[in-house]
């Protein structure tokens, strides 16, 4: 397995150089939304990829790390590190408390579930003035800092993410691989199966529920001390429709899906935001929506399996890469 | 006190007629395909922009309305046949992101088309409001309610009275027998997706006079009629008719009542508390799984 | 003895789909549960693995009532099953299907696997080195690394029962493994169940006869949900009833 060697020297190369090249300020914000929504839909992937179960309702645990972090240092001055600690723990605990029940819930029906779960913590947000402060949101929030090293650049930021997200996609290699991972593959091949095996299901099941509620609550708590202001809006059901998106786009149950997904989503919306106003003078964001939804749709349809397979370089099995080549 | 209830009472069921309708297209699309539409309020909001464009040029309502449906339905036809069609085998999931994508198009082509500006659409019919016991009832109220009986009726009596609908639940319990018998699935699947834009529009036209219309309005729309479909059960045509009049009636009432603000949490609360502790529906027996 | 039913009933709708079952399995020995289709058998299965909880009954596994145990509780306890409908995990390689089987074998849970290497872990290498010699055993190593679903027929059915193997259970149940295959596969299958006995003690539900009587040491006849007898291959063979309920009136058990 030297696979993870070769991946490591890359993710690494890749946060080294593009801290020392990239100078535009812009790039850097896009690259470090990327990494946050890519450590979010790492989580998922493990829900939906492994687990065989969906949510449309991460955003609120995105939004709930966000505020979590946002509450504790500017109401009560916690510093910024065990603020964001907590800002992981949070949704990880309410993610415990409402998994059990929810989980056994089958495909659209979990759909519906945790969309609405989604919304009503959406709605919660714009309505707990006195906390939340309403939709107009929290601001100043201060920067993350380490003892005297505070996080508040751009480039520094960045390294962060990247070297989060880069420990995380080691660890979700560790763990698919592992036997947890087999385990978790085992219950979305055959549920049935996989408990005459001794695999208890609904606990397994929880567990990657908690984890991915975990990594969005963590992306939450650095966005809220990146981006230094939270509103609501940030975390509505869109949000999460958008996850799923990024997780389905990229391709469901592959090592690079997640991050492929977020990059190409986030990417997808910045492109169109610049080209479509060159290609027909006047337009609008309406078209934008138009295209961006005709996209999807293409997808979808064509492409099903989600984009990955373009990435297979890294994968396991020898059969695709052998298609990979003929390809080329 | 007693105007007050009553008059909760008559906007509740006003309003539950709209979700009963949201929800008896949900269910009947579900039903039929599968496939959960979560573009259905933007359909209802095309067409009720359609007859907003179709009465700024001057036609009456009684041909706008009979217009708008027509070419709702030919868009919805249209969209299954570009998308739905294309995606035969697709999973459950991949359904449900391409009715998302097909929400977020017709969204922005409604921006695009209609602005953001809010309009509204005339009543059916002139004249003031009624009075009964005290309390008003807005004649348009009495259209939409009638609305979503004719609709039900009409759904009722098509599965259970019509060859076509035979045909069509044919094709849902057993898609090569149905084959056999000459009927076609990817024909329904495309009835199916006109019915929903037609439907769609008939509630956007009629609602139109009460809500006003904005081209954003299809998402929430769409969730009350997941709310009023999810009461019923997911596939039951008359679990999701009680189901949008009692969401209805409680929305009126805790929000004339206790807090405005609260009425969206209170109809996302019991959509959670019916799919964990009632997922066969409140109203809909076990028993009942099709039409 | 390592497994004892007492007055096992559970209705559906009901009708009895199975009445007032007792036997005994006995350590090391391989029980056949024979009967036509829709006497109960497979139902019978679903209570023993905890699938299905029976409406009264008591099922003694190693000096204990199990019921109302979850199948995976009673995997942990050392019973587990296959499958007349195939249940492999057909994405995954052949090897990972047995090291998913093996998954009462280790204890890593998911925290850990999140931070251990997988290939610096001894737990993972000592699961992988007995899938591998599992795999030597039925003559499938060659195929570790192919998706299950990829394998033949005959093939997948091993591959099903070896996954069962790799727990380590007392007791397997093993339904209708017969199925589908050819007279040689039948008779390596007839011969591998043999020499399981020396591991775990098994419940097999099988229509093959000549497997039954040369691998059984007891059999167990169901009709309508109820034994209509039990006992020795020899027994059951010249048992009137059986011959009548299970054969008809001018049979006779090959």
């Amino acid at each position: 397995m030297k696979k993870t060697t070769i991946f490591g020297i890359i993710i690494l190369l890749f946060i080294l150089i593009v801290s020392l090249v990239v100078k535009s300020n812009y790039l850097f914000s896009i690259l470090i939304i990327i990494g946050l929504y890519a450590i979010i839909v790492q989580g998922l992937g493990i829900l939906m990829g492994y687990a065989g179960q969906v949510s449309f309702g991460h955003a609120a645990f995105y939004g709930l790390g966000a505020y979590t972090a946002a509450i504790l240092t500017t109401r009560y001055h916690w510093p910024t590190i065990a603020a964001l600690l907590a800002a992981i723990i949070l949704p990880g605990t309410i993610a415990a408390l409402i998994g059990r029940q929810t989980l056994k819930l089958r495909e659209l029906y979990l759909a519906l579930a945790t969309l609405g779960f989604g919304i009503l913590v959406f709605i919660a947000f714009n309505e707990g003035r006195e906390f939340t402060g309403g939709p107009s949101g929290i601001s100043s929030i201060p920067f993350l800092n380490i003892g005297s090293f505070a996080f508040d650049s751009d480039r520094k930021f960045f390294v962060l993410v990247w070297a989060v997200l880069a420990l995380l996609l080691l660890g979700i290699n560790n763990l698919v691989h592992s036997r947890t991972g087999r385990a978790l593959r085992a219950i979305r091949e055959s549920e049935y199966a996989a408990e005459n095996a001794g695999i208890d299901s609904a606990s397994l099941k929880l567990q990657a529920f908690i984890f991915s509620a975990l990594l969005a609550g963590l992306a939450g708590g650095l966005y809220a001390f990146y981006i230094t202001f939270i509103s609501p809006a940030a975390f509505s059901y869109h949000a999460s429709i958008e996850f799923v998106l990024m997780a389905v786009v990229g391709g469901l149950g592959t090592f690079w899906g997640p991050l492929l997904g977020a990059a190409v989503i986030v990417a997808l919306s910045e492109i169109l935001r610049e080209v479509v106003p060159l290609l027909i003078p006047g337009a609008g964001g309406e078209y934008q929506i138009i295209i961006y939804g005709i996209i999807l749709i293409l997808l979808m349809v064509y492409k099903p399996e989600g984009l990955s397979s373009l990435g297979a370089v890294f994968d396991r099995s020898p059969k695709r890469a052998e298609q990979n080549t003929n390809k080329q | 006190m007693g105007e007050q209830l009553l008059q909760l009472l008559f906007s509740g069921l006003t309003v539950g007629s709209i979700y009963s309708l949201m929800g008896l297209s949900i269910v009947s699309l579900f039903n039929i395909t599968g496939i959960l539409n979560l573009a259905q309020g933007e359909f209802v909001v095309i067409g009720a922009l359609i007859a907003v464009s179709l009465c700024s040029i001057g036609m009456p309502m009684i041909v706008v309305f009979p217009v708008s449906i027509l070419l709702a339905a030919l868009l919805g036809g249209l969209i299954e046949r570009l998308t739905i069609n294309r995606a035969r085998g697709a999973s459950n999931l991949n359904m449900l992101i391409i009715t998302i994508g097909i929400s977020i198009s017709l969204r922005g082509l409604a921006l695009l088309i209609w602005g953001t500006d809010t309009y509204s659409l005339p009543a059916f019919t002139k004249g003031g409001p009624l009075f009964l016991g005290g309390a008003a009832l807005n004649p348009q109220s009495i259209w939409i309610f009638a609305l979503a009986v004719v609709n039900f009726a009409g759904m009722y009596l098509f599965f259970e009275h019509t060859y076509w609908g035979k045909a069509v639940k044919a094709s849902v319990n057993n898609r090569t027998g149905a084959r056999l018998q000459g009927i076609n699935p990817h024909t329904i699947s495309l009835l199916a997706f006109v019915t929903a834009g037609g439907l769609g529009a008939a509630a956007g036209v009629s609602i139109g006079p009460i809500t006003m219309v904005t081209y954003d309005m299809g998402f929430m729309l769409g969730v009350k009629g997941f709310v009023a479909a999810a009461i019923g059960g997911l596939s039951n045509v008359s679990g999701a008719v009680i189901g949008g009049l009692f969401l209805g009636i409680l929305e009126a009432f805790s929000s004339g009542l206790i807090s405005s603000s609260l009425k969206d949490a209170i109809s996302i609360i019991i959509l959670i508390l019916v799919l964990l502790f009632r997922p066969e529906g409140i109203i809909g027996a076990k028993r009942e799984r099709k039409i | 003895m390592i497994l004892k039913l007492n007055e096992i009933t559970k209705y559906f709708g009901g009708i009895a789909a199975v009445e007032d079952v007792e036997f005994e399995v006995k350590e090391g020995n391989i029980v056949a549960l024979i009967g036509p289709n829709g006497a109960g058998k497979t139902t019978l299965f679903n209570i023993i693995t905890g699938a299905l909880s029976p409406n009264q009954g008591s099922i003694i596994y190693k000096g204990k009532d199990m019921i109302g145990n979850k199948p995976f509780q009673m995997a942990s306890a050392g019973i587990t099953r296959t499958f007349q409908n195939l249940q492999l995990f057909g994405g995954m390689t052949v090897l990972e299907n047995i090291m998913a089987g093996a998954y009462l074998r280790g204890k890593k849970g998911f925290l850990q696997s999140f931070y251990t290497l997988p290939r610096k872990c001894s737990e993972e290498k000592r699961i992988r080195t007995e899938a591998l010699f599992l795999l030597e055993e039925i003559g499938l190593a060659e195929m570790a690394e192919l998706p299950a679903a990829a394998l033949p027929f005959g093939k997948q059915r091993l591959l099903e029962i070896v996954r069962a193997l790799a727990s380590e259970p007392s007791l397997i149940l093993f339904d209708e493994p017969a199925a589908g295959l050819n007279i040689v596969e039948t008779e390596t299958l007839t011969n591998y169940l043999k020499h399981l006995k020396k591991r775990t003690s098994m419940i097999l539900i099988e229509h093959d006869m000549e497997t039954i009587m040369e691998a059984a040491d007891r059999i167990v006849v169901l009709d309508f949900g109820r034994v209509i007898a039990q006992g020795t291959p020899a027994e059951i063979q010249v048992n009137p009833e059986v011959i009548k309920a299970y054969l008809g009136e001018d049979e006779q058990i090959a």
